[in-house]
């Protein structure tokens, strides 16, 4: 008897658990058209495919960050610390090769800080898991950018794009392909493949739903979630070469946001909060989704606090509706079934 | 005797608080061996005025964090309410320095209510809601003020000096400082002998047993939420009065240093543990070293890094203390 009932409780849930998804990937597509089409009428040459590339190329260099934040939102953590982690790597990169190193050892040191402070996420929520990620990083988040504010003060490091190849990083295009958007398709597909495909992305699903059934199942529960975090930390070291590459100087108190936009570009695309819930293509087609809405907010000269408050309000209403619907067909389930679960 | 010192030894090591204290007094002697210049009256009547702020908006988050919750927009909300009552005041719509307060925090608590509303009723995670709002207060500031500031000359006088005198206690202490200490003494009060401080701590150390003993807790969620964003609101009011001015970027950051003093001052961030004491010791700590590492020679530029590190530090000592006190418990009842 408790198993029959059991198992139609969990038939109907992953039935309506999966029309709810049917339905938001097309909300997101629907508001993606209508991000374009709004663009598109405000300015002739937005359709331009030039034009275009340089749009999305300026937000793909943040966007690189919500692949790897879809997998900490799928464990059901949060990492705030990216913003810092990127202004750290940045500015290692610009001090290092203003220090005489060659561009292409300071591309390495940038890629080893990032790697290095997720890392250091990761080292101390697995060997402290009484804590949460949220505290953590906002602690290292601080840690991060107070360090770099110790390397570099006030002052600002340049000359970055006097090496060729590191200005082509993010300028250099194949055709009227940027070469960055190549490396984001790339990246996609692996970090898609990883999540739906894979073993390792099963596991990241498990810890997910159940941290304690997983970790009794037999999943390195802490072993994948210290993977995840350095993960992160790597991207973000992507991410500061690409955003050095662009600028071509390094400020302290550069990337500040960051965790905001790739937080609501994941959870736009359908990741739940709470872990275990959602997929990859919702998180790609949102990276676009929001990169466009600000390139066109820009284009109509929003001033950018009022677009940072726009993101903050679709965070707030996106994390909102689902759970709002969601709460009726619980209830009816609550109500269906005995009343201690309640 | 030998008992006695034990028992020292065993309450030194079972309470926060007095562990905390010691920690800070010994902090404070070691800046005034490096400056001597520190324990004085001017200085530490300085440092309590200018840390008035952190220290009473530390009671807010504690009352989030002791729910289990935590709220990173209340430096935005303080900000936006601060700006709103200062923008008023501008105008002329009053003129008095009581009630531009009183607008402050009612504005405080509306922005409040709206972060508990979302919480409790849009049943969103708190650290999720409170990112969004921390940048929708944040961009409302900037909207309401044109990004421009609201400058000393703008205020009336009585307000300017406000914040300079010791018109409330006739004479005794600061009037921030009194504000302050009044939060406290009230805080101390109600979390320690009202039903609504005891469900708080109910429903931080167990939300299930509080529900199911009959505890509303969406509503209590909802009044701390909005207690917080009053908090956020009053400190908004003294922030302006502290620097006679209104920006749009006040308060940027303090949402860190709000939350490593209730941490310092050994409140759980799962919610449930934390006494106002500790909070008040753990605000005070931040200020001893806000004040200090310019005092001793350290630069401006260390003092992210720094409160970075004493934050991760104190979260982690936390947990090692919380380690050792669950094994001693075990090893008591083995006996």
């Amino acid at each position: 008897m408790p198993t029959k009932s059991g198992r139609t409780i969990a038939a109907t849930k992953e039935k309506s658990l999966k029309s709810v998804f049917l339905r938001w990937e097309f909300l997101l597509i629907l508001l993606f058209l209508i991000v374009n089409i709004m663009n598109a009428s405000i300015s002739k040459n937005y359709l331009n495919a030039t034009n275009l590339f340089t749009a999305i190329s300026t937000f793909l260099v943040k966007g690189f960050i919500a692949f790897p934040m879809a997998y900490i939102l799928v464990l059901g953590d949060i990492d705030l610390s990216v913003g810092s982690t990127v202004a750290l790597s940045a500015t290692l990169l610009g001090v290092s090769y203003n220090a005489g190193l060659p561009m292409g050892a300071a591309v390495g040191i940038a890629l080893l800080c990032g790697t290095l402070c997720g890392f250091l996420n990761g080292i101390i929520l697995t060997k402290f898991t009484e804590l949460a990620a949220m505290i953590v990083t906002l602690g290292t988040m601080t840690l991060y950018r107070g360090i770099a504010e110790m390397i570099l003060g006030s002052q600002s490091t340049g000359g970055l794009q006097n090496v060729t190849w590191f200005y082509d990083l993010y300028y250099a295009r194949l055709g009227t392909v940027p070469y960055i958007f190549i490396v984001f398709c790339v990246l996609a597909v692996a970090f898609g493949f990883i999540l739906h495909k894979t073993t390792f992305g099963r596991y990241i699903y498990a810890i997910g739903n159940n941290r304690l059934a997983a970790r009794y199942a037999g999943v390195p529960v802490q072993r994948v979630r210290l993977i995840c975090f350095t993960l992160v930390g790597l991207i973000c070291g992507i991410s500061s070469i690409y955003y050095a590459s662009w600028m071509g100087t390094v400020r302290y108190d550069i990337a500040t946001g960051y965790e905001l936009e790739a937080i609501s570009m994941v959870v736009l695309g359908g990741i739940s909060t709470a872990g275990g819930k959602g997929n990859f293509p919702g998180t790609v087609i949102s990276i676009f989704t929001i990169g466009l809405l600000k390139y066109g907010l820009g284009l109509i000269n929003v001033n950018s606090q009022t677009i940072l408050m726009i993101i903050g309000a679709i965070l707030i209403i996106v994390v909102t509706i689902p759970n709002l619907r969601f709460r009726k067909h619980t209830e009816k389930h609550a109500l269906a079934s005995s009343g201690t679960a309640q | 005797m030998q008992i006695k010192t034990k028992n020292l030894l065993k309450k030194l090591r079972s309470s926060r608080e007095l562990s905390l204290l010691l920690v800070l007094v010994f902090l404070c002697l070691l800046i005034q061996l490096r400056n001597s210049s520190f324990l004085t009256p001017k200085t530490i009547g300085d440092m309590l005025k200018n840390y008035s702020t952190t220290i009473t908006l530390s009671l807010g988050m504690m009352s989030v964090l002791l729910i289990g919750g935590i709220d990173i927009s209340v430096a935005s909300s303080l900000a936006f309410s601060g700006m709103c009552a200062s923008l008023m005041m501008r105008d002329n719509v009053y003129s008095s320095t009581l009630v531009m307060f009183l607008v402050s925090i009612g504005i405080g608590f509306c922005c409040g209510m709206l972060v508990g509303l979302v919480v409790t009723k849009g049943k969103v995670l708190p650290i999720i809601a409170t990112l969004g709002f921390m940048n929708i207060f944040r961009g409302a500031t900037y909207i309401v003020s044109g990004s421009r500031w609201v400058s000393a000359y703008q205020f009336q006088s009585a307000f300017k000096q406000f914040a300079q005198s010791k018109t409330l206690t006739f004479g005794l202490i600061n009037n921030l400082v009194f504000i302050t200490l009044v939060c406290y003494a009230v805080f101390f009060v109600i979390m320690k002998w009202t039903r609504f401080g005891r469900r708080i701590y109910a429903i931080g150390s167990n939300p299930e047993a509080a529900a199911v003993s009959g505890i509303n807790i969406s509503r209590i969620q909802f009044l701390v939420y909005s207690i917080a964003g009053a908090f956020a609101g009053l400190t908004g009011a003294m922030y302006t009065a502290l620097y006679a001015s209104a920006q749009s970027d006040m308060g940027m950051g303090m949402e860190m240093d709000v939350i490593a003093a209730c941490v310092i001052g050994g409140v759980s961030l799962s919610g449930g543990q934390g006494s106002v004491t500790g909070v008040f010791l753990g605000a005070l700590t931040m200020a001893v070293i806000g004040k200090a590492l310019p005092l001793i020679g350290v630069s401006q530029f260390w003092q992210t890094a720094i409160k970075g590190a004493i934050i991760l530090a104190a979260i982690i000592i936390n947990v090692l203390t919380q380690r050792a006190m669950v094994k001693n418990a075990l090893k008591e009842r083995d006996i």
